[in-house]
């Protein structure tokens, strides 16, 4: 039965209160370890289709008549259009329709940031969108931009209000403790750069619009683009069958879509509007670069009586502030904790919720701080983080719906044993070294979410519902639920989605809520189709219902006996099995969280300082894994991106005119095949008992939360020194290697911590 | 008259127009991606009489009588069914680029070195970091 609740919606750390209709959840967890198909390897669904070229993305979209957007964007961070001339621009080769600012939402002539849209022209081919756009005629009032967060936050420019944290009692916190560190911590701007830009394509049906493109949430698209057009929302259709990644970027609706709608609206044909690879590294969102003054106190057997932090992020002209002081919050019980969070508002691009927003710049500056205060207690970091592990929420002390953190921490052991070893193996030039980050996030999805499954006289059952794969492999996860829960083999699964037109409403990929949202509503259908085959099988067999179940593709009964399912499903020639499911509520009072520990191991030439990264270990508890092939693929990825965060990655800017000098993939370095170190993956793999019929959390964003505060660890661990920004280039490895022989040279003044 | 995949095209395209944009756009194949268009990440990777090649910054009037060679033309090559067993894509976007160096690759070094592997792909970037399964797919494509 359907049941209005008043509940906690989190997304990306985002909590909000709000009404939300949840549908009973009465379906038992099944036994933890593999099934028949759930938890064993599977290859993706649509592997062929992707490998093969043939799946078509919104890149790859052609409609008659389509014509081609191009944006005019300003060059510079903060200006006004004073003046603006569309004319030369709509009398071009090829254009059939032009919007200048003020026209719809989204478009201005008060500019920002670089790269704010101005004006748009559709044409018949995009070079002569592009031609024409040079041909508008802009005077422009360059106005000085504010690029330092600092002096932001010092003026009060801010794009949210600055946020508070406090429980026990920090200063006495900092007075109990035997070790205090302080450090300050940086972290850089990143761009997402998702291999498929942004890019749609919209198309009027009278007075519906059908939008093909690239998104995280198609629903959300839908929504917010009826919004904005003032049409009911089953007027707007939405379509993403396949997207070349997101990472966060393509969560919501940008302006390129309205225009592209209005476009279309004006030229009445189709219009497609993609950003470039160089509009994508300006306006297509950013990870926004932090400075993070942070505190560790503890006494002398490790236990930590003080974490303090206070985290500027440099949003931009507009965005929110992602929870950078989530792990101070929550990775440790400590009683006392003070944290502030600034929102920077500059003029610089907007910031977008990036793969564990706040969580990764947030766990780089806790990890390392917590190493340090480790050395200075002469204490083993991973004994100290057992010595102050959290055991109930350390916030408002709720239990956790599940947490096997020590779990991880103890496979992490043999590893950790190894680092003696690792140490010896330096030489003059090379030091190596080991260090160890933990991980927390947030991953437990929620309500509402539907799927459907439609089941046939060949006993092949379909999946349906409207959701997108961002790339995790959530097509071959959802085929994967349905088949154990139908005792189907997995071929005969079928899965349709990426279409609002087909299929109820679907949550967004992102948050790592993909699966632990979807998944149970999956499981929920399918169940509900068993039920009616077995209502069925009962009829037709004689035999009492709760005697029957479905498994390997037979109906099993449990006094001897079994059929193949198409003996039933076959009676019903055209007709259907059609099963309907939901997503059940959270667990109520409780926190449900994603943990895992990583540990690197690397070399560190220390007279150039070159960084090798050899080996990375990911130890992650995310409830039950229900592909484990795909769940390693995700850590890996995860764990790749990290590096790149670590290493190479970094939008700089130009630090007078705010204009981003980093907009080609030449400029902005992302990890290349031949940066990859070998990667260890382990799942504990233990259904969270409390969460959903599945017990499964997230796996898309833990992976990529601690793996620089590892790699910075093993710095240390390997030369002593101590690396404070990302991202670790060698400038930075050689000033920490500096500092490090001088802090040798000084003996610690007595009575300084 | 473009030769692609074994079969003869005839084309109309304006100096300056880039291979890429002819597969896709006038020819419809559009199993080679564009995700720079500016030579920087191999997603739009074709082979020219089998060598791998950047066909975004390819000017269409360069190729001449040279034989091109797309996803579309390898979709039977073990490497497609090696990159879904190994699980070498994720999103799906760079695979077609990947497969078409990787075919480059093993046509020339049939059992590739680990090095070799990394060296011939440096090329495509994945943002999603399949690397370590395509460098799988790569290194057990013959089974």
């Amino acid at each position: 039965m359907a049941r209005l609740i008043k509940s906690e919606k989190e997304v990306e750390g985002r909590y909000e209160e709000v009404w939300t209709l949840v549908e009973e959840d009465a379906l038992d967890q099944w036994p933890a370890g593999p099934g028949d198909v759930v938890g064993r390897d599977a290859t993706r669904l649509d592997g062929l289709v992707k490998a093969r070229g043939e799946a078509r993305y919104t890149a790859d979209i052609r409609l008659p008549g389509m014509l081609q957007a191009a944006l005019l964007r300003s060059p510079y961070a903060h200006a006004r259009v004073a003046r603006i001339d569309l004319t030369r621009a709509a009398a071009a080769p090829g254009v059939l329709g032009v919007v200048g600012p003020g026209e719809v939402w989204g478009v201005s002539e008060e500019i920002g940031f670089e790269g704010s849209a101005v004006a748009a022209v559709a044409a018949e081919t995009e070079a002569q969108a592009r031609a024409a756009v040079e041909l508008i005629d802009v005077d422009w009032e360059e106005l000085e931009p504010l690029l330092d967060a600092d002096e932001a936050v010092a003026r009060g420019s801010l794009v949210a209000e600055t946020r508070r944290y406090e429980r026990g009692d920090l200063e006495q916190g900092l007075a109990q403790a035997d070790a205090v560190v302080e450090s300050e911590y940086r972290t850089q701007t990143l761009n997402h750069n998702p291999l498929e830009t942004h890019g749609c394509v919209c198309e009027w049906r009278g007075d519906a619009i059908d939008v093909y493109i690239s998104t995280q949430y198609i629903w959300g698209l839908r929504r917010d683009l009826a919004e904005n057009l003032g049409l009911p929302a089953d007027k707007v259709r939405v379509v993403c069958e396949f997207m070349g990644g997101g990472f966060g970027a393509k969560n919501g609706l940008g302006n390129y879509v309205v225009l592209a709608a209005e476009l279309a609206k004006r030229t009445k044909r189709p219009v497609r509007c993609a950003l470039g690879r160089r509009e994508e590294n300006v306006v297509g969102g950013n990870r926004n670069a932090t400075r993070q003054r942070v505190t560790a106190a503890a006494r002398a057997d490790g236990t930590l009586t003080a974490l303090a932090g206070e985290f500027t992020c440099a949003l931009g002209w507009e965005g929110w502030l992602p929870p950078t002081a989530g792990p101070t919050q929550l990775l440790y019980a400590c009683d006392n904790v003070r944290t502030v969070e600034h929102g920077a508002k500059l003029n610089l691009p907007p910031m977008a919720a990036f793969r564990a927003p706040g969580f990764v710049e947030g766990t780089w500056s806790l990890e390392c701080v917590l190493d340090k205060l480790a050395a200075a207690l002469d204490l083993d970091p991973l004994e100290l983080r057992k010595l102050n592990y959290a055991h109930s929420d350390p916030m408002d002390g709720r239990p956790f719906s599940s947490k096997n953190l020590m779990e991880c921490y103890r496979r992490a052991e043999p590893h950790w044993a190894r680092r003696h070893e690792v140490r010896a193996r330096s030489d003059e030039v090379w030091k190596r070294g080991m260090g160890l980050a933990s991980q927390s996030w947030y991953g437990g999805g929620g309500p509402p979410s539907y799927a459907w499954v439609r089941l046939g006289s060949d006993g092949r059952a379909n999946v349906v519902t409207a959701m997108q794969d961002i790339g995790t492999g959530t097509r071959t996860a959802m085929a994967q639920i349905a088949a154990e829960e139908l005792g189907l083999l997995l071929e005969q699964v079928e899965v349709q989605i990426g279409d609002s037109a087909r299929g109820p409403f679907a949550s967004i990929s992102g948050g790592s809520s993909t699966l632990p949202s979807m998944g149970p509503a999956v499981r929920s259908a399918a169940a509900d189709a068993a039920r009616q085959v077995l209502e069925l099988a009962a009829q037709r067999f004689d035999r009492e219902q709760r005697l029957l179940s479905l498994k390997g593709g037979r109906v099993v009964s449990s006094d001897g006996g079994s059929w193949p399912i198409d003996e039933i499903t076959g009676l019903l020639d055209d007709g259907q099995i059609l099963g309907k499911g939901a997503r059940g509520p959270n667990p109520t009072g409780m926190r449900v969280l994603t943990f895992g520990i990583q540990l690197a191991e690397v070399a560190v030439d220390v007279g150039t300082g070159e960084v090798v990264v050899e080996r990375v270990i990911a130890i992650h508890d995310v409830g039950r894994v229900i592909n484990p092939l795909g769940a390693r693929s995700q850590v890996e990825g995860g764990i790749i991106q990290a590096l790149g965060h670590t290493f190479s990655e970094h939008r700089l800017d130009d630090p007078e005119t705010g204009a981003v000098l980093t907009k080609t993939l030449d400029a902005y370095k992302l990890p290349t095949i031949a940066d990859v170190p070998e990667i260890v993956c382990d799942f504990v793999d233990e259904p969270d008992a409390h969460l959903t019929n599945l017990g499964s959390k997230g796996l898309g964003e833990p992976p990529i939360v601690p793996t620089a505060a590892a790699i910075a660890n093993a710095i240390r661990d390997a030369t002593g020194a101590d690396v404070t920004s990302l991202p670790i280039t060698r400038e930075e490895i050689l000033r920490a290697l500096r500092e490090a022989a001088e802090r040798r040279r000084e003996p610690v003044a007595a009575g300084t911590p | 008259m473009l030769r692609v995949n074994g079969h003869a095209y005839s084309f109309r395209a304006p100096v300056g127009r880039s291979l890429a944009e002819v597969l896709r756009d006038d020819l419809g194949l559009t199993g080679t991606k564009i995700a720079c268009g500016e030579g920087h990440c191999g997603a739009c990777t074709v082979q020219l009489d089998g060598m791998p090649v950047l066909s975004c910054i390819t000017l269409v009037h360069t190729v001449r009588e040279r034989e091109v060679t797309t996803i579309e033309g390898l979709r039977d090559h073990p490497l497609v069914e090696a990159f879904v067993r190994t699980d070498a894509l994720q999103c799906g976007f760079c695979t077609p680029g990947q497969i078409v160096s990787a075919a480059a690759l093993v046509d020339a070094t049939p059992a590739p070195t680990r090095d070799e592997i990394r060296h011939g792909m440096a090329g495509n970037l994945c943002r999603c970091g399949a690397y370590p399964r395509i460098e799988e797919a790569i290194s057990t494509w013959q089974g």
